[in-house]
């Protein structure tokens, strides 16, 4: 009664996937897929997991000296927030047949990065604001059209991301705001905080189009919807009336609106800096590694524990 | 597994609208096992092109919360309004917020 079907030929495959891709369909898990696909997919989306965790340093620096309690609450939340994140995309690239406990490994292992943004210190209050507004402002952007990515479980991840993220840039306009009605020197430290994140949250959409290899193939396969430059400019757009609002300089003597462009001119951010900070030598990438690396082996205990405890709850049921 | 059908395991079924889309709960049918709970949730759930992947796993294997346990489950969260964005009073003219 069965009969077993041919499999379809690899050309079949790869014509299937081409025909999803190009109706700017979803890929699924079961689907077949080009083994570059698969590996530039866990590439990209390690990636973004290790930055939402690693992520949660910078500001998780803050919460012990937070100004009030409502500012700790606050402070608080959006960092489980990044922890959030970070498992709702190691589980997206599990799909991939990848483990979280492999991926942990080659971070741990400097084998995977993370976002350069996270190796700058965070020095004053004002850092938790402005790291709200520009740092999560700058991933939004990133974000948001990567909820129509190829990829079915990475877009549907993005889709919960996104809706979080807008309480974070708005805690974070909110405190500099706060800030900007305080004292002169309550400007002055948000002027000094914006001044150190400008740049580096540039640089947070990678090299520019011409020095970014991969992208173009990213592009081809719908995982990248928006090149890196495209993204920098509608960043600059969005943020510097923004930045008027709040009444700050953006540290940019070339930043001007361009009519005959319709967007902003602005200046090149310093691309050997993001070269140096991703081959490791930013002003805090040894103390991030080092920081996740004892977290997760002062944690050894905690997951040790439960597996202890579920193997006894079983062993109990079966009595 | 007896011939009985009273014996027939529930399965819960999830479907896929269309690709792109998270599987959701359309229901649940008994079946002896689980290729037929599969062919089954496929006649039972899909006949007007509802759906273009199916998950259907054995409700004994789905933990799920009590309703007995709503609040300390999810009154912990009730008082937390500074997590939405509109707990943030941002002038109306800042764009993009
Ligand atoms: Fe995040
Ligand atoms: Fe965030």
């Amino acid at each position: 009664m069965t009969t077993t079907p041919m499999p379809p030929t690899e050309a079949a495959l790869q014509a299937s996937f081409d025909a999803t891709i190009a109706h700017h369909d979803r890929i699924e898990p079961r689907d077949w897929m080009p083994e570059g696909y698969r590996k530039t997919l866990i590439r990209q989306i390690a990636q973004h997991a290790h930055s939402e965790i690693i992520g949660m340093q910078p500001e998780g620096n803050w919460i012990s000296r937070a100004p009030s309690l409502r500012r700790k609450a606050i402070l608080l939340a959006k960092v489980q927030d990044e922890a959030g994140h970070g498992l709702y995309l190691y589980s997206a690239c599990e799909t991939l047949g990848v483990s979280r406990a492999e991926l942990v490994e080659l971070l741990l292992a400097g084998k995977q990065k993370y976002s350069s943004i996270f190796n700058y210190p965070t020095l004053s209050y004002a850092d938790v604001g402005t790291i709200g507004w520009l740092v999560d402002g700058a991933a939004i952007c990133n974000q948001v059209p990567l909820c129509r990515t190829s990829y079915g479980p990475y877009g549907r991840a993005m889709i919960r991301i996104c809706k979080e993220e807008s309480f974070h840039q708005r805690q974070g306009y909110e405190l500099l705001m706060t800030m900007m009605r305080g004292t002169d020197e309550q400007r002055a430290m948000v002027q000094e905080s914006v001044d150190r994140f400008w740049w580096p949250s540039l640089m947070m959409f990678g090299p520019p189009d011409d020095a970014s290899p991969n992208s173009e193939q990213s592009m081809a396969w719908g995982v990248k919807r928006n090149s890196n430059d495209e993204l920098r400019q509608k960043f600059v757009d969005m943020t510097v009336p923004q930045a008027e609002a709040l009444g700050v300089t953006l540290p940019d003597p070339d930043l001007r609106w361009n009519a005959e462009r319709g967007h902003h001119d602005f200046g090149e951010p310093d691309w050997a800096e993001l070269t140096a900070v991703i081959r490791g030598n930013g002003p805090c990438n040894a103390q991030r590694m080092a920081h996740r690396r004892a977290a997760h082996e002062n944690g050894a205990w905690v997951r040790e524990a439960a597996t202890a405890f579920a193997a006894r709850t079983a062993q109990e049921a079966q009595r | 597994m007896t011939g009985d059908r009273r014996d027939w395991p529930l399965y819960e079924v999830f479907l896929r609208g269309k690709r792109g889309l998270n599987h959701v709960h359309v229901g649940s049918l008994h079946a002896p096992d689980d290729a037929f709970a599969l062919s089954h949730a496929r006649d039972v759930y899909t006949r007007r092109n509802e759906g273009v992947s199916i998950w259907v796993v054995r409700a004994d294997a789905i933990t799920a919360s009590s309703p007995d346990e709503k609040d300390p489950l999810f009154a912990p969260s009730g008082d937390k309004v500074y997590r939405h964005p509109t707990f943030y009073e941002i002038p109306a003219d800042v764009p993009h917020m």
